[in-house]
């Protein structure tokens, strides 16, 4: 762990458990999409999660912040555990950022306004503090001098970055990401992926759905392969490229490293 | 091939001579091909048949102020029918010397309307402009304080009745029926079955029998004593019909979401009610302005159905007119005025509607 890279600026002693998943199963009706999934992210860990496409890899991470509701086992987040009650699921999603795919930016609002929508009326912060915020992250995105645009007139890589920004507004614990460049063209692919390791650097607890192999190798701590609804087999970067276990994983690599 | 491109760009190619100008325009949209040009030639020769007619009616030949017999002696139009008979038409049965008092509600109200037009004026004070302005309208009308007689509503009719009517039937109606579209969509079994009865009830029924039940049914089961006005009576029938209509345009809205939209504002952490209010919403009831604008015209329009119950709207005080012997058949030149009444409302409406959607609309 000497060589150069984000992963050895953090997590240095802390081993608090940030993400709690025990046995948890989930259907779509009578199809089972989640079979028995168990996992443990500390705090400041960062997880790529790759799988081939109806894996169950995104609605794990959508059961993560109750975007899908599971059905047996527990999802513990930040010691507030998942279950029916309207306020804890309000609470965690506060806690817990999420980017999509399909950035799913607010396209009636400025990018400013989608910025400062959480905080003003999840948070209750005044107007200037959160817009102080939001011009804050903006900055960090390199895109504050959008802040005026609406959705509609930015690029692709433009509108993800935006919408990074607005989940870390909310200062989240965790941030999750579904897929965030999986919609863009090419040429946009860097400009997110150059923010993501930004963020990374500073130590955010993460959960990747994605198959940019390089990013998962530079970032993370720990690469699962999910397959058929169960985590088929999870280590750290190296080992996961250089020596995978399951015909399964070796499959599914020799697929996407052409 | 590398020249020729390099060429295009350089130069300023005009267009074709033929394609600009008003030869131009004449040439592209009254005379493309044979069947375009025949259309063109007939449609001249029609309006040059009738315009002349119509114009020697209604200026030339017409008269502007005789009595009956006067109109009958003239060729062209009896405007006369209105202008003697105007205070009847626009005030219906009010006292005659207190017609002032619904004159200066109305401007209040044109006032007031035309003030909120632009989205900035929308503000504290504007609502607390019209709370006033309610009270101040209803105690025109209505008078028995500061030293104004009364004015029993049974007496209200014309103009100031169809306005009454329709923008507070229309203002209440709307919120009534974006209520009514999210409970459509609720996950709440009684709530979603509750909206879909009424909805399809309501849309069920031709709103005269709604006038109907309202005037007569509804008062057999109020306990002995208790009345509710009859316009009262009137104005929620309109309200709840206009409601189911406006609840399924709005709920068309709401489908038109695309489930992302709901996502990113769960995974900020809002409430139900904050994300339809900040960002459903907005969104869903700008799609839907153009159905929404032709609900609200035929429902301004559709007022004129409370003549069924003997409320003396704006065109039964003209009906009322023409049943006068001196003024029976002249009905076309009091149609055509009344005509122009509810077109100048409708288009304003239908206007404000277009004004509004470019105002919201963020695409470039």
């Amino acid at each position: 762990m000497s060589e150069e890279g984000p992963k050895t600026t953090d997590r240095s002693g802390s081993m608090e458990v940030m993400i709690e998943i025990i046995d948890m199963h989930k259907w779509f009706g009578e199809f089972h999409v989640l079979k028995g999934i168990n996992l443990t992210v500390e705090k400041q860990e960062r997880i790529v999660i790759c799988g081939p496409s109806g894996s169950g890899k995104s609605t794990l991470i959508r059961c993560i912040n109750r975007l899908e509701e599971h059905q047996r086992g527990r999802i513990v987040v930040d010691e507030i555990e998942l279950t029916n009650n309207l306020n804890n699921i309000e609470r965690v999603r506060a806690e817990v950022g999420m980017v999509f795919q399909h950035f799913n930016l607010f396209p009636h609002l400025t990018i400013v306004q989608n910025l400062t929508l959480g905080p003003m009326w999840v948070r209750k912060m005044p107007k200037k503090e959160a817009e102080e915020t939001a011009m804050h992250f903006l900055n960090k995105v390199h895109i504050a001098d959008q802040a005026k645009k609406f959705p509609g007139q930015l690029s692709g890589g433009q509108q993800q970055r935006v919408a990074i920004a607005r989940s870390l507004c909310m200062n989240p614990k965790v941030m999750l990401f579904d897929e965030p460049t999986s919609a863009l063209d090419p040429e946009m692919i860097k400009e997110v992926l150059d923010v993501m390791i930004e963020l990374a650097r500073e130590g955010m607890t993460m959960i990747v759905v994605s198959h940019e192999m390089g990013f998962a190798r530079s970032v993370a701590h720990r690469v699962l392969f999910m397959d058929f609804g169960q985590i088929v087999e999870g280590n750290t970067p190296e080992e996961f490229f250089k020596n995978p276990k399951h015909d399964r994983t070796k499959l599914f690599l020799s697929q996407i490293l052409h | 091939m590398e020249e020729i491109v390099e060429n295009f760009a350089a130069e300023e190619v005009k267009p074709p001579v033929a394609s600009v100008g008003v030869m131009g325009w004449v040439k592209e949209n009254l005379f493309k091909g044979w069947f375009n040009s025949f259309l063109t030639v007939v449609i001249l020769y029609l309006l040059f048949k009738v315009i002349p007619s119509i114009f020697e009616w209604m200026f030339i030949d017409s008269v502007w102020s005789t009595t009956g017999e006067g109109c009958r002696e003239a060729a062209g139009a009896c405007w006369s029918v209105i202008t003697d008979n105007l205070r009847f038409i626009i005030f219906g049965f009010y006292p005659y010397d207190q017609q002032w008092r619904p004159l200066i509600a109305m401007f209040l109200l044109f006032g007031l309307l035309f003030y909120s037009r632009n989205r900035k004026h929308w503000n504290r004070h504007l609502a607390y402009g019209w709370l006033f302005g309610l009270f101040a309208m209803g105690l025109l009308m209505r008078g028995g304080m500061f030293g104004l007689s009364t004015v029993e509503s049974t007496k209200w009719g014309g103009l100031p009745l169809t306005l009454l009517l329709s923008v507070f039937g229309l203002t209440a109606a709307y919120p009534l029926g974006v209520i009514l579209a999210l409970g459509r969509q609720s996950k709440m079994p009684a709530i979603k079955i509750l909206c879909v009865v009424y909805i399809e009830l309501i849309r069920g029924v031709p709103l005269i029998s709604l006038l109907f039940m309202g005037s007569i049914i509804f008062p057999l089961f109020l306990p002995e004593g208790i009345t509710i006005d009859k316009i009262v009576r009137a104005q929620v029938a309109i309200i709840l019909f206009t409601a189911a209509y406006i609840a399924e345009v709005v709920r068309g809205g709401l489908q038109g979401m695309s489930r992302g939209q709901y996502e990113a504002a769960e995974s900020l952490g809002l409430s139900y009610y904050l994300t339809m209010r900040l960002v459903i919403l907005p969104q869903a009831l700008k799609i839907v302005i153009p159905p929404t604008v032709s609900i609200l015209i035929s429902a301004f329009k559709d007022t004129s159905l409370v003549a069924i119950i003997a409320l003396f709207d704006l065109l039964r005080t003209t009906q009322t007119v023409l049943s006068h012997p001196k003024w029976m058949g002249f009905s076309p030149e009091a149609y055509l005025f009344i005509a122009i009444l509810y077109f100048l409302g409708c288009f304003s409406m239908a206007n404000y509607g277009r004004k509004l959607e470019k105002e919201l609309s963020t695409e470039y």
